[in-house]
C-alpha cells in the first residue's frame, strides 16, 4: 500500500522550536509552511530557516511537505527555487484554482531539478482548493502533473469564498468535500481534509475526522500534535474488523485452492469489492502497527 | 515518710530503688483548675497564646548562634519567614542559623539579613529567585546546606540539625496548640492541606511557637501537630497569600512535548513489570511527572489494575483517580492543590503523613521504601544518570532537592522524565553541573525522543524492548541532542563553594560552586 497520510501536522516555518521537534510526535506528514502562518516581514527568514533544517535536521520516515506561497505572490519564485534544493518529499502549492497553476509549478520545479541535476520527478506536488473556481476545477487540477501525491481542501479561504462560515455540522463544506475526493479518487490521488482549529473542541474535531473518514478521504491536516493519536485511532482498524478481514483473505484462499467458484463466509457471498476492502484493511492494519513501532 | 496526703510511705523498696513521695501539685496559686472561664481554663499550666512574636522570641530564649526552623508548606504564599525574621533582625539578634524545610522567590528579603550578619548559615532543601541568585553570587561566607526532604527529617531527628526554637505557620490552631493545614470546621483562609514538614519541626525542636492566622474552638480536631508539643502561640492577620499556597489546580499541562513524553512514561511503567494490581506510585511536580497518571489512568482501567497507595506530594489530578477508586490510599506529606487539600480534609483513606515517615533513610517504616515506582524531573542527567535538579545551565541555584534522592533509592523503579533539548540546552551531559541524586539509583530516563534504561538495570532493559518500546543507550540519546544543539560551553565557577548538596543520610554527595563574576 502506498504511503499513509492520515495526519499532517502543520508547522509554521518562522517558529524554530516547533521545526526542531516536529517529528517526535509520530504524524504521517509535516507540512512546514512558509505561507499563511508567516508575516511578510518574515517570509525570507523563514524560507532559510525551513531550508537549513531540511539540510540538517534528520526527520526519520516523516513525509516532509513545504507549503509555498502562490507564483503570483512576490515570494512564490524564491520559495520554489530554495525548497526543490532542500529535497523535501513534496512542495504543496495553495489556492490552486486551475491546472494552469499546477503546470506552472511543475515547470518551475523540473527547471530546478534539471539546474541541479535531480532526476526529474523526485520532487513531488500538492495542490490546496480553497475556492469555488478551484473546486469546479478540482479532477483538471488533480490531473495536471504526474508529480500530484494528492489534493486538499483549505476550509478557511473557501467558506469566505463562498460568502459563509465554518459550522460544526459542516454542510458548507460538503459539496466541496465529496468534489474534491471523487477528483482524487478519479485521478488515483490522496484526498486530505482541511484542518479543525479549534484544539481543544476534542469532541468536534472526533466528529469531524469520523465524518471525513467515513467520506472516504485518506487523512487530515492539522494544527496541534494533540490531535495526532485521535485521528490515528480513528483511521485505525477495529479488531473485529481485522479479524473479519483475515477470515475473507483464508476463505478465498481456500476456494482458490479447492477451485470452486462461488465463495461465500457465514452464508454470504464475498465478491471482489469485499474482498478488496479486507486486503485494504490488513494493509492498513499491517501500516499502522509499524508506524506503532 | 508521710506523703503529701498524709500516707505512710516507705523510702526505700528492694528491687525498686528510692520512692519519690506524692505532693500536692500548685499551680498558679491554685491546686485544682476550677475557673470555668476563657482562657485560665483552657491554659491551666501557663498561657500559650502571647501578644506578639516578639514575645514569642523573647520567651524562647533565641540567642545569637542558635539555629531556627521553618517549614515551606506555604511555598510561594509564605509570610512567615520574613515575619519572623524581620522581628528577630529588629531585636538585634545575630549569627543565626537558618534550617528551613525549603525556601523560594518570596523569601528575597532575606538577602538583606544575610548582609546583616542575622543570619549565619542555611539549611534548605531548595533556593529560588533573589535569594538563590545572591547566594549562588557568594554572598554568604559558609555555604548554604541543601538537604533532601528525608535527609533534612534524619538530621533532625538525630539531632545533627538541632532546633532550638521552631517558627512554624499554621492554617488552623487552637489556643492550647493543636494545629492542622486545615480546619475541619471552617475553611482556613490560609489553608495549605498536609503539615508532614512542619510535623518534624514540632517533634524535635526544643521550642515550638505556632503562628496563625485562624484560632478554632479547642480542640481542633483532626490535628496535624499536638498540643502537647507546642509551646507558644502567636496570632497575627496573615500567615500566607492563598494564592501562593496552593493553586486551584496544579499545572494540568497541554504541553504536546510534556505529553508525549508523560504517555511513553506511563507505558514504560506498564511494561516494567512494577504494573500490577497493588503497585505503588509517586509522581514529582513537573509538568510530564504528573500528566503520566492521565495516561496511566486509561491503562489502569484496561487492565483492571488498581494502586495500592500514593506518596508524597499530593495532587488533583492523584485526587481523582482516589476518588476514582484506582488508587486505594493517598499518603500526604505535602498538599499541592485546593482539591488535594479538599481531599485530604474529607477522605479517610487520604493521609497525612510526616517527612520522617515519608523519607527518612533512618527509621524503619519509610515508606519511599514501599513504592513501586517514582516518576522524577530533572534540570541535566548525565551519562552516569547522576541527575541535578538545583542549578540551572547557567550554574545558578534555581531548584530544590525535595525528596528526588529519597524516592529514587527508595523506589523499585525511578524513572526520570525530561525533554531531551530544553530551550538550546540538552537535557543530557557528560556530567551534570551538580548531582543531588546518584545515578545507580535512577532506572530508567524518558525523553519526547526515546528512553534509556541505566545499564543496571538490564531485567527493565529486556522488558522494555520486549514491549517494543524506543529503547536506546544513553550515549545515543545525547548524541541525538547534541547533533541538533551542539555541546554546551562548560560553566566558569569560582573557587569558592557557595552551597554542600548533602545525601539524605547526610554525607555530601556535590558541592555548588561561586558563579564567575562578571558574567
Amino acid at each position: 500500500m502506498g504511503r499513509l497520510r492520515r495526519t499532517m501536522l502543520y508547522v509554521p516555518g518562522n517558529h524554530p522550536g516547533m521545526i526542531r521537534d516536529a517529528h517526535i510526535y509520530g504524524s504521517d506528514s509535516i507540512m512546514f509552511d512558509l505561507e499563511d502562518s508567516v508575516s511578510i516581514k518574515e517570509k525570507d527568514a523563514a524560507r532559510h530557516l525551513v531550508y537549513q533544517s531540511l539540510k540538517t535536521l534528520d526527520y526519520g520516515n516523516t513525509e516532509i511537505i513545504v507549503r509555498v506561497n502562490g507564483l503570483n505572490t512576490p515570494y512564490g519564485k524564491d520559495d520554489f527555487e530554495a525548497m526543490v534544493r532542500a529535497i523535501p518529499d513534496a512542495i504543496r502549492l495553495p489556492k490552486t484554482e486551475t491546472p494552469e497553476d499546477i503546470e506552472e509549478a511543475d515547470e518551475l520545479i523540473t527547471r530546478i531539478e534539471n539546474q541541479i541535476g535531480m532526476e526529474r520527478g523526485t520532487i513531488k506536488l500538492m495542490a490546496a482548493i480553497e475556492s469555488a473556481l478551484g473546486v469546479i476545477n478540482a479532477y483538471k487540477i488533480a490531473t495536471a502533473s504526474k508529480r500530484l501525491i494528492g489534493i486538499a481542501i483549505g476550509a478557511e479561504d473557501f467558506v469566505t469564498d463562498l460568502k459563509t462560515t465554518r459550522s460544526p455540522e459542516g454542510i458548507e463544506l460538503l459539496t466541496a468535500r465529496s468534489q474534491i475526493l471523487f477528483a482524487a479518487r478519479a485521478a488515483g490521488i490522496d484526498a486530505i481534509d482541511t484542518v479543525f482549529s479549534d484544539v481543544n473542541d476534542e469532541e468536534g474535531f472526533i466528529r469531524e475526522v469520523r465524518q471525513i473518514k467515513q467520506m472516504g478521504y485518506d487523512g487530515k491536516s492539522i494544527i496541534n500534535p494533540r490531535q495526532i493519536d485521535i485521528v490515528h485511532k480513528l483511521f485505525s482498524p477495529s479488531e473485529d474488523e481485522i479479524r473479519k478481514s483475515i477470515r475473507i483473505i483464508e476463505a478465498i484462499k481456500e476456494a482458490e485452492e479447492k477451485g470452486s467458484g462461488v465463495i461465500s463466509l457465514d452464508g454470504k457471498m464475498i465478491d471482489k469489492p469485499i474482498v478488496e476492502r479486507a486486503r485494504r484493511v490488513l494493509e492498513l492494519a499491517d501500516a499502522v502497527k509499524v508506524s506503532y513501532c | 515518710m508521710l506523703n503529701g496526703i498524709g500516707r505512710e510511705i516507705p523510702e526505700e523498696i528492694l528491687g525498686i530503688g528510692t520512692m519519690r513521695s506524692f505532693e500536692k501539685i500548685i499551680t498558679n496559686g491554685q491546686v485544682k483548675n476550677i475557673q470555668r472561664s476563657g482562657e485560665r481554663q483552657r491554659n491551666p499550666e501557663k498561657n500559650k497564646i502571647l501578644d506578639s512574636i516578639e514575645t514569642a522570641i523573647r520567651e524562647t530564649g533565641l540567642k545569637d548562634g542558635m539555629t531556627i526552623s521553618f517549614h515551606h508548606h506555604f511555598r510561594n504564599g509564605d509570610y512567615v519567614v520574613n515575619m519572623v525574621m524581620d522581628a528577630i533582625a529588629a531585636m538585634g539578634i545575630k549569627d543565626l542559623v537558618l534550617a528551613s524545610s525549603s525556601l523560594s522567590e518570596i523569601h528575597a528579603p532575606l538577602v538583606k539579613h544575610i548582609r546583616d550578619g542575622v543570619i549565619r548559615r542555611i539549611e534548605t532543601s531548595g533556593l529560588r529567585g533573589e535569594l538563590a541568585q545572591a547566594i549562588s553570587n557568594g554572598i554568604m561566607d559558609i555555604p548554604v546546606v541543601i538537604n533532601s526532604h528525608g535527609g533534612r527529617a534524619r538530621a533532625i531527628a538525630s539531632k545533627e540539625l538541632p532546633i532550638d526554637v521552631a517558627f512554624l505557620g499554621v492554617p488552623s490552631c487552637d489556643s492550647y496548640g493543636n494545629a492542622n493545614g486545615y480546619s475541619s470546621d471552617n475553611s482556613a483562609v490560609s489553608a495549605c492541606g498536609s503539615l508532614g514538614y512542619a510535623k518534624v519541626d514540632a517533634q524535635h525542636a526544643k521550642n515550638v511557637v505556632l503562628i496563625t492566622d485562624n484560632l478554632v474552638e479547642y480542640p481542633n480536631v483532626p490535628f496535624s501537630i499536638p498540643a502537647s508539643q507546642v509551646d507558644y502561640i502567636v496570632v497575627v492577620d496573615s500567615i500566607g497569600d492563598p494564592k501562593g499556597i496552593v493553586s486551584g489546580a496544579t499545572r494540568y499541562t497541554n504541553n504536546p512535548k510534556d505529553l508525549l513524553i508523560a504517555k511513553q512514561a506511563a507505558a514504560v511503567i506498564e511494561a516494567s513489570g512494577y504494573f500490577y494490581d497493588g503497585f505503588s506510585m509517586q509522581t514529582g511536580s513537573g509538568g510530564a511527572s504528573l500528566a503520566t497518571t492521565r495516561f496511566l489512568r486509561d491503562r489502569m482501567l484496561a487492565a483492571n489494575i488498581k494502586a495500592s497507595f500514593a506518596l508524597g506530594g499530593i495532587t488533583g489530578q492523584i485526587v481523582a483517580l482516589h476518588e476514582e477508586g484506582l488508587i486505594k490510599k493517598l499518603l500526604d506529606v505535602q498538599s499541592f492543590d485546593l482539591k488535594a487539600v479538599e481531599s485530604l480534609k474529607n477522605n479517610p483513606c487520604h493521609y497525612q503523613i510526616d517527612a520522617e515517615y515519608y523519607a527518612s533513610p533512618d527509621n524503619a517504616g519509610s515508606a519511599v521504601n514501599q513504592l513501586d515506582v517514582v516518576i522524577l524531573s530533572a534540570l541535566e542527567i548525565d551519562l552516569d544518570f547522576n541527575v541535578n535538579v538545583i542549578t540551572g545551565s547557567d550554574g545558578v541555584i534555581r531548584g530544590a532537592s525535595g525528596g528526588h534522592c529519597d524516592t529514587a533509592a527508595g523506589a523499585s523503579m525511578a524513572i526520570i522524565v525530561a525533554p531531551l533539548i530544553r530551550g538550546r540546552m540538552p537535557s543530557i551531559l557528560d556530567r551534570v553541573n551538580t548531582v543531588v541524586t546518584p545515578g545507580y539509583t535512577i532506572d530508567v530516563l524518558v525523553t519526547d525522543q526515546g528512553i534509556a534504561v541505566n545499564p543496571l538495570r538490564q531485567d527493565l532493559y529486556s522488558s522494555l524492548k520486549a514491549a517494543k518500546l524506543p529503547v536506546l543507550s544513553i550515549e545515543e540519546l545525547k548524541a541525538k541532542a547534541d547533533r541538533i544543539v551542539g555541546r554546551p560551553e562548560p560553566i566558569k565557577w569560582e573557587d569558592k563553594i557557595v552551597g554542600l548538596v548533602k545525601y539524605r543520610d547526610g554525607s555530601v554527595i556535590d558541592v555548588i560552586r561561586q558563579v564567575k563574576k562578571g558574567l
